[in-house]
């Protein structure tokens, strides 16, 4: 592994905004005040602001050149698994930033918003004709936060019908650690589940706790694995049968679309990510936005408040729009009604695409995954090796490289120009790589990046140093992640004589 | 029209390869009978004809640029210089996603290092963490993080009626299974006072806005001295734009400072996406939700940012982690980073200083209207709260039809607040738009 030993301090690649900053520069302006000043009393003023001043310039500059440091979808191959790094198409950014919708505040007359309105109706509309649900809600900010809206009401169902005792929640071993978490803060004990030899859930053992206690399970498929459970109707049938209720994770929608509907398959609840399946971008860690979709028997209980018609068409006048709160709503989950920018770009990406469209991305994911995982799984190590969905599983390790681990592949695979895969996820599989390409890669970018994954597993054997101090190309090498831990610096502020510079 | 480039030659090499013969052999572990649903959705447009319908769209709604605006109630029409939209226009950092690999994420890392220095030296804290959905899932973060910090122990959240109605009700929705109770003081009260009898022992939190609901401000030292001498944590609630000049809550001794990170450059956009900002002293660093980005040195010996203390984080802690967050609003960070960065100290306290004058000057000319009167005589920030004679929906409907988006009407949350009507003024609004408000709302009593 990397040595961390400095004999001087570090050089300081690009300085902090701190750092460029100089007493009296202004970035922006402002006018003078055209009322009367109202003079504050001194009790109430803050002693001091100690912001940095900057130029407009040295703004962009410096922004531009953090960029710059940025591996992103627009600069290369990003086979992140369970990410969903698909190309984000340009004109979303376009129409969400259309002043009519960019400049409307969320607690204006419903009347000056129909536009907003009609969009997120029809957006709603059309999440739940591709997933089969009944129902739906746009609120929830990400997929962790529609998980926990979907737990919640699968709770609160259990609850109103007098199921208290119900306290507990099936998730496979395969799971995202938001599906625990997420049941852990709604008061719930979590019940983890095998998976079987082929990397479907493990039917005993799902039998074995689908008991009278049973909130439900929270089930993603096609799972982390990249499989399509093969059992998932017999699955939603135990839990149904013990009394609970089937949460679908939907972060692997981007195999699904066209190819089957959730709710056909057993499922009570489902969430989307517009992050992944709809292509608004990732920004760097979210915003995300995570819809949930509902039967029938769930909707009183979606979040408040939902978009609906609220008076009819008539006479030729298009109906109006307005925001409704289901009468046995779970209550609030977020101020106001949603991340609306992101619903702008889903919808629009849904428009361009229509239903051969999305149907096309599903297949298309689903090849391209199918190619990699055809071409790779005699050099690496495929654990439950069928045909998959959108990604699959490798194990980034061999017997006879014994020190070559699953994050030096990772590392060095920046070498070659990629952002590497997701790795050490699954849990249950050793030194995971987990490989998801989207459909918006050609064959020509996914032979390159298998000819690197060939090439590194040779040099695992024959030169195995060159993954160990990877990567070297990049802007910045293996970080140091003890020190960050231990010193804990997460603030930085102006140096103590700056006003005498 | 998709985004799928492989030619029909290609697709037929690749499922080759695999060695199956067409696409639907892929499928095969979906059961038959679910496999292949019909999609009623409209055929697919072009780019062109997606252009042309999301602009007819847009333009079915009237905008604040449209209409003048004095509608806040906890989003605020201000001005987003246009450096912001450059930057966040960048594939680099929009097209990234979260840092994990810190070797090729240096951008997005050192931003939100950057964006968590300047919160928290703009809210007089030691730390920020990178951020949460928005202002009312940070409350929320901040009841859960008071509930863990005495193990359940103590039951009792002292919530003022000031804070936020969508914040109030978002917390209940998070605590519902929660074994706590959420105790209030009557919203036309003086908060610090009304609060301080209701702390005891078994409070957790106590947890006031600031300016609050209702656009008040106070000094809330004295309830936070109230409620560490009880042993509880203090949090407050705070508007970023007031803090460019007013006292902060570091200085009056809060635990806690979060917040709505909209005001700082991120447009209004009917809701969201936002930005929640969390803050918080260093010996509770480590209760605290959400990613941090923390400095460390690269294996070259220069300095770079890590994400830090993960093991808090759900994908390490699973059932265990302090909260199931996983994203953060990245993006809306960067944004706040670089107005910050922009308006630096001048700016910041420039834009406070306008939003109060602006403020003020139309607070009088109102309340000198027939009629019309301010209901609270406490200091307040940028926005106010007008007693009408006449139901506010009526006052509203009567501005709008002059081009005018009135303020918000309070009896939809506060019913003892009818006829109440809350109006916010920032920098955006000229004085001629202001002395067009009064001039409209005299003639209401004439109508």
């Amino acid at each position: 592994m990397t040595e961390f030993k400095l004999d001087s301090a570090p050089k300081v690649v690009e300085p902090t905004i701190y750092e460029l900053s100089s007493p009296g520069r202004i970035g922006v302006d402002f006018p003078d005040p055209d009322v009367p000043h109202n003079n504050v009393p001194d009790s109430l003023l803050r002693a001091e602001l100690p912001l940095p001043e900057l130029s407009e310039v040295d703004v962009i500059r410096h922004f531009v050149k953090l960029s710059t440091f940025n591996y992103s979808v627009d600069s290369g191959y990003y086979p992140l698994g369970s990410c969903t790094m698909k190309y984000n198409p340009k004109i979303n950014e376009d129409t969400a930033r259309l002043s009519g919708f960019a400049n409307i505040h969320p607690l204006q007359p419903i009347e000056t918003t129909q536009g907003a309105l009609l969009l997120m109706y029809q957006l709603q509309e059309w999440l739940k004709e591709i997933s089969g649900f009944d129902a739906i809600t746009l609120q929830p900010a990400a997929g962790a936060h529609g998980e926990f809206v979907g737990v919640l009401m699968m709770r609160s169902y259990q609850e109103e019908r007098g199921e208290t005792k119900r306290n507990k929640m099936l998730i496979p071993d395969s799971a995202h650690g938001t599906n625990p978490a997420t049941s852990a803060m709604t008061g719930l004990k979590v019940i983890q589940i095998p998976s079987d030899e082929r990397g479907n859930v493990d039917l005993d053992a799902l039998r074995a706790e689908a008991d009278d206690t049973l909130v439900g399970m929270m089930l993603t498929n096609p799972n982390t694995l990249g499989l399509f459970d093969e059992n998932v109707e017999e699955i939603c049938q135990i839990v149904h049968d013990a009394g609970g209720l089937m949460y679908g994770d939907g972060a692997n929608m981007n195999a699904m679309l066209g190819i089957t509907k959730m709710a056909d398959l057993g499922f009570d609840v489902m969430h989307y990510n517009l992050h992944k399946t709809f292509s608004t971008p990732h920004g760097g860690g979210g915003p995300g936005s995570g819809p949930v979709c509902v039967t029938e028997t769930l909707a009183p209980f979606l979040p408040a408040p939902v978009v609906d018609i609220v008076e009819e068409e008539a006479d030729g006048i298009p109906p109006l729009y307005g925001l409704i709160n289901p009468n046995k709503t779970i209550g609030r989950v977020k101020a106001f009604h949603g991340h609306f920018g992101m619903f702008v770009r889903a919808f629009t990406y849904i428009a361009m695409h229509g239903p051969d469209g999305l149907r096309d991305i599903s297949e298309y994911a689903v090849l391209n995954a199918n190619y990699i995982l055809a071409r790779l799984r005699d050099t690496y190590h495929v654990p439950y090796d069928r045909i998959c969905m959108h990604e699959f599983v490798a194990e980034g390790r061999w017997k006879d490289a014994p020190d070559i681990h699953a994050l030096d592949i990772a590392k060095r695979l920046m070498d070659y120009g990629f952002h590497p895969p997701t790795n050490y996820f699954p849990l249950i599989v050793h030194e995971a790589l987990m490989i998801e390409p989207t459909e918006t890669e050609n064959k020509d970018t996914l032979d390159t990046f298998i000819d690197a994954m060939l090439s590194i597993a040779k040099e695992a054997h024959e030169e195995p140093d060159l993954l160990h101090n990877a990567p070297q190309s990049t802007p910045f090498g293996r970080l140091d992640e003890v020190k960050a831990a231990k010193d804990l610096i997460l603030c930085c502020w102006l140096p103590e004589n700056y006003d005498e510079q | 029209m998709t985004y799928i480039p492989h030619s029909p030659k290609e697709r037929d090499e690749m499922l080759k390869t695999i060695g199956v013969e067409k696409m639907s052999d892929l499928f095969e572990a979906i059961p038959e009978a679910h496999r292949y649903p019909d999609l009623d959705l409209p055929p697919a447009l072009t780019e062109m004809e997606a252009a042309a319908e999301l602009s007819e769209l847009a333009q079915a709604n009237e905008t604040t640029k449209d209409l003048v605006s004095f509608l806040g109630a906890g989003v605020y029409n201000h001005y987003i210089p246009a450096a912001i939209n450059h930057i966040l226009l960048r594939g680099e950092f929009y097209t990234a996603y979260t840092p994990y690999q810190p070797e090729i994420s240096q951008g997005t890392l050192q931003a939100i290092f950057e964006y968590q220095s300047l919160i928290a030296n703009l809210t007089g804290m030691d730390v920020a963490n990178a951020s949460h959905y928005d202002g009312a899932t940070a409350v929320a973060e901040a009841v859960n993080m008071a509930i863990a910090q005495f193990r359940g122990k103590r039951k009792k959240i002292v919530m003022s009626t000031g804070v936020h109605p969508h914040y109030r009700a978002t917390t209940d929705t998070y605590t519902q299974f929660a074994d706590v109770e959420f105790v209030s003081e009557e919203a036309s009260r003086n908060t610090s006072e009304a609060l301080i009898p209701l702390i005891d022992k078994n409070t957790a939190l106590v947890l006031v806005q600031y300016p609050d609901f209702f656009g008040r401000i106070c000094d809330y030292t004295k309830l936070g001295e109230a409620t560490h001498e009880a042993g509880a944590l203090f949090c407050v609630v705070a508007n970023p734009t007031a803090l460019g000049m007013l006292k902060t809550p570091g200085e009056m001794g809060a635990d806690m400072v979060v917040g709505e990170g909209q005001p700082l450059g991120i447009s209004m956009s009917y809701g969201g996406p936002y930005l929640g900002f969390f803050t918080t002293r260093n010996k509770f660093v480590r209760k605290m939700a959400g990613r941090l980005v923390g400095e460390s040195v690269d294996a070259r010996g220069q300095r770079a940012f890590v994400l830090t203390l993960t093991p808090r984080e759900q994908h390490i802690k699973r059932e265990r982690a302090t909260s199931n967050i996983c994203s953060n609003q990245g993006l809306l960070a960067l944004a706040a980073g670089v107005y910050m960065s922009l308006l630096g100290q001048t700016g910041m306290k420039q834009v406070a200083e306008l939003c109060y004058h602006k403020a003020h000057y139309a607070a009088e000319k109102i309340a000198e209207i027939p009629g019309f009167s301010l209901t609270f005589d406490s200091k307040f920030f940028h926005e106010f709260v007008v007693t009408c004679p006449k139901p506010v929906a009526e006052i509203n409907a009567h501005l709008f039809e002059h081009g005018i988006l009135g303020g918000y009407d309070l009896g939809q949350d506060y019913p003892e607040m009818a006829d109440n009507l809350l109006v916010a003024v920032t920098e955006m609004n000229s004085k001629e738009e202001i002395d067009a408000l009064v001039a409209v709302l005299s003639e209401v009593n004439h109508d």
